[in-house]
């Protein structure tokens, strides 16, 4: 049944957004604090689980499958309704420090990808 | 006329699955022809429709782009935060466990490199601009952060209205700049592999500009850089009005 696997989605998204609120009122923020990433971690373990393979195989995996794959028109609809008159509109101030954090941010991202590979290259050394 | 609009706004949001359909259409249709396949076909899709926001901004003088012209209301509804996260999630449908791991440590570390850089950025070019009221210096760093730090941050702190719209005005640009330029960049930072788009996810943190950044750059690429970048906003408004506010205070 393709409602399963729309279910499964359904319920991890709540899910994750019910402990980003609360770790946002826990930590004393106005926000939800990585709600999404949570409920996306939910969805993983339930997809890589045996326990839930029938909510995640077959048609109920294909009730999963089409949201993923509407995620590009739904982020097309997204910039569609951003407030760029008004992002346009926030003068040089506005523009150069949103345009310098990001040139910043790029930059970045290579220095800290290695980071990340960098016990892989170490452990890979020691086989050899 | 009156029956065409009626119809159209009664039924909002297939209308919206239908004008998107087609943008999607014309804009694979553009890639393929005009640039051979060189840009993608989602990224010109996404170019479109920040075009067609800036008009419907400046047409309606609305805050959320096109979906203020009634009838593409429904465009508000389907790009709504709602259905964007729910299609995020969905993307991390078969990401294996073992990848998350691997960037683990790289992808916690940048939410924090990625805030606090992104903060330093926008307080120093508030300082060049000459402001030298703390609350605002911090206020428009945390725009630069991401458009909803901006505010939190400028409300905890006492900040006036007119820094709090700058700073929303500089996580908008922030934002849209991801959208448009992470296409471009991607080649030149090693955007490629699950790694690097958490760690991606992580510096930026605008959870908009990075789910379309990264949809146009690669699409298996967006749920780990999503995964990361909604723990950035949350990070954000913790730090940007108690520890950011605080150095800023004892040197200004």
């Amino acid at each position: 049944m393709i409602v399963y696997g729309v279910a499964l989605l359904s319920v991890c998204l709540i899910a994750g957004m019910v402990i980003g609120e609360a770790l946002g009122v826990l930590l004393q923020v106005e926000a939800n604090v990585g709600g999404v990433g949570i409920a996306m971690l939910f969805l993983v373990f339930a997809s890589n689980s045996e326990k839930f393979k029938t909510l995640t195989e077959g048609a109920s995996g294909d009730g999963i499958k089409f949201w993923s794959a509407m995620y590009i028109p739904i982020v097309v609809a997204m910039a569609a309704r951003q407030n760029v008159a008004a992002a346009v509109d926030g003068g040089m101030l506005a523009l150069l420090a949103g345009v310098a954090a990001v040139v910043v941010s790029f930059a970045l991202v290579p220095v800290l990808s290695k980071l990340g590979k960098a016990p892989v290259v170490r452990e890979t050394e020691e086989i050899k | 006329m009156e029956i065409l609009e009626t119809v159209f706004v009664r039924n909002n949001l297939i209308v919206a699955f239908a004008v998107v359909g087609v943008t999607i259409w014309i804009s694979y249709f553009l890639a393929n022809t005009l640039t051979q396949g060189r840009i993608h076909g989602s990224a010109i899709a996404i170019a479109l429709g920040l075009l067609a926001a800036y008009f419907g901004g400046v047409a309606t003088g609305g805050s959320t782009g096109v979906a203020d012209v009634a009838l593409l209301s429904g465009i508000g509804l389907m790009g709504g935060g709602m259905m964007r996260d729910f299609a995020i999630v969905a993307t991390a449908f078969g990401v294996h466990l073992s990848e998350l791991k691997k960037a683990g440590v790289a992808g916690v570390v940048s939410i924090f490199a990625g805030v606090i850089v992104s903060f330093i950025v926008g307080a120093a070019i508030a300082v060049m601009f000459g402001y030298t009221d703390p609350a605002e210096i911090t206020t428009i760093g945390a725009g630069a952060v991401t458009y909803i730090v901006g505010p939190v941050t400028g409300e905890a702190i006492g900040a006036s209205g007119e820094v709090i719209t700058l700073s929303v005005a500089a996580g908008l640009v922030k934002s849209i700049l991801v959208m448009i330029g992470t296409p471009l960049v991607a080649r030149f930072i090693g955007l490629d592999n699950p790694q690097s788009a958490m760690v991606f996810g992580g510096l930026m943190g605008t959870t908009s500009g990075v789910a379309a950044g990264l949809a146009a750059t690669d699409p298996k690429l967006v749920p780990y850089g999503a995964m990361t970048a909604t723990f950035y906003t949350g990070v954000g408004c913790l730090l940007g009005p108690s520890i950011l506010f605080f150095i800023v205070s004892g040197m200004f």
